[in-house]
């Protein structure tokens, strides 16, 4: 079932970039930071229904030094904005960033002194989610756009 | 309009009245409720009269009202509940925007502690002898009270920090 017997005795030829891109873009761990009622349909994005490990993100991280995309879901007050600062800033990189519905990309119904009007006013983010919640086939979609993204980076042949 | 209450209520009224004549301001209903406001430098005296005497133990909340007027800006609302007769009863009292001190009524319910913490956070009202009378929700440096009807929706820009987003240069 390995490459080998796809292979026989020939041989393959690539671009490490590909190769990283293709083995990154398949295990794109995520970081889950389930603030509000979007976490719970971030766990059923996890869960069999839906069934995220077909993408290769099934493994939930609860520890930021394992995990390679945030999912922010939920509403992020200006108290918590620092916890989720400080779990990004210790996820090593490379890392993306989905804004999970309405309050993580906006703010949303949260139009309030207390709440951060959109979690990209402190973390770079490169997904935004619409609805409220989002049902899980859009944070899959999420998902789906950021393995393109990571697709066509040139991270190895930048850092030579 | 008049008020139709239960014989525990009107017990409860008949004697706050013999006790506390010039203290009581008004008693009325509204939406099921009993409401009786006092004279604010008589709040714990009829607070404690009314737990002791009339068995309001338990305190269900306290919460603060903007009314935006031009005297006697803020109210206070005790939110008390008669165990033993099943009766709930609304204490409100007045304080002047100049100064908006009230005593705290830890002294009689010690669950006031923190609803009156909630009620200095959001506006500003003081209390005096209060155990602990630091801001509950927002930080300890924030420097306005948010339900007051000036505070604008979406806050003060600035007023309360973000995150640095380049720790690397910090």
């Amino acid at each position: 079932m390995g490459i080998e017997s796809a292979l026989g005795e020939g041989y393959l030829t690539t671009k490490i970039d590909v190769l990283a891109n293709w083995a990154r873009s398949n295990a794109v761990w995520p970081m889950p930071m389930g603030l509000a009622c979007c976490g719970i349909e971030m766990m059923a994005f996890a869960g069999p229904k839906y069934d995220v490990a077909r993408f290769g993100s099934e493994a939930f991280r609860f520890s930021p030094r394992q995990s390679d995309v945030m999912i922010v879901a939920g509403w992020a007050t200006y108290k918590m904005s620092h916890a989720i600062r400080r779990i990004w800033d210790q996820m090593p990189d490379p890392k993306w960033c989905i804004a999970m519905g309405a309050c993580a990309s906006t703010g949303g119904m949260h139009r309030c002194y207390g709440v951060v009007q959109g979690v990209d006013n402190f973390l770079p983010v490169d997904a935004y989610v619409s609805g409220c919640p989002p049902r899980p086939d859009a944070v899959l979609h999420a998902l789906m756009k950021i393995q393109d993204k990571i697709k066509t980076e040139h991270s190895v042949l930048l850092d030579a | 309009m008049s008020l139709v209450l239960s014989d525990s209520l009107q017990a409860t009224v008949n004697a706050l009245t013999d006790t506390f004549t010039d203290k009581l301001i008004e008693v009325y209903q509204s939406s099921g409720d009993t409401f009786i406001r006092i004279e604010a430098d008589a709040n714990i005296e009829i607070l404690s009269f009314l737990k002791k005497e009339q068995h309001y133990v338990y305190l269900t909340d306290v919460f603060g009202i903007d009314r935006y007027t031009s005297d006697e800006r803020f109210e206070v609302v005790y939110n008390i509940t008669n165990l033993r007769d099943r009766e709930r009863l609304m204490v409100k009292v007045r304080v002047e925007e100049e100064n908006p001190t009230l005593r705290s009524a830890t002294e009689v319910w010690s669950s006031a502690n923190w609803h009156e913490r909630e009620v200095y956070d959001m506006f500003g009202v003081y209390f005096e002898n209060h155990p602990d009378l630091r801001r509950i929700y927002l930080p300890q440096d924030f420097e306005y009270h948010p339900l007051r009807k000036e505070f604008p929706l979406l806050g003060i820009p600035g007023s309360i920090d973000l995150p640095n987003t380049t720790p690397d240069t910090e």
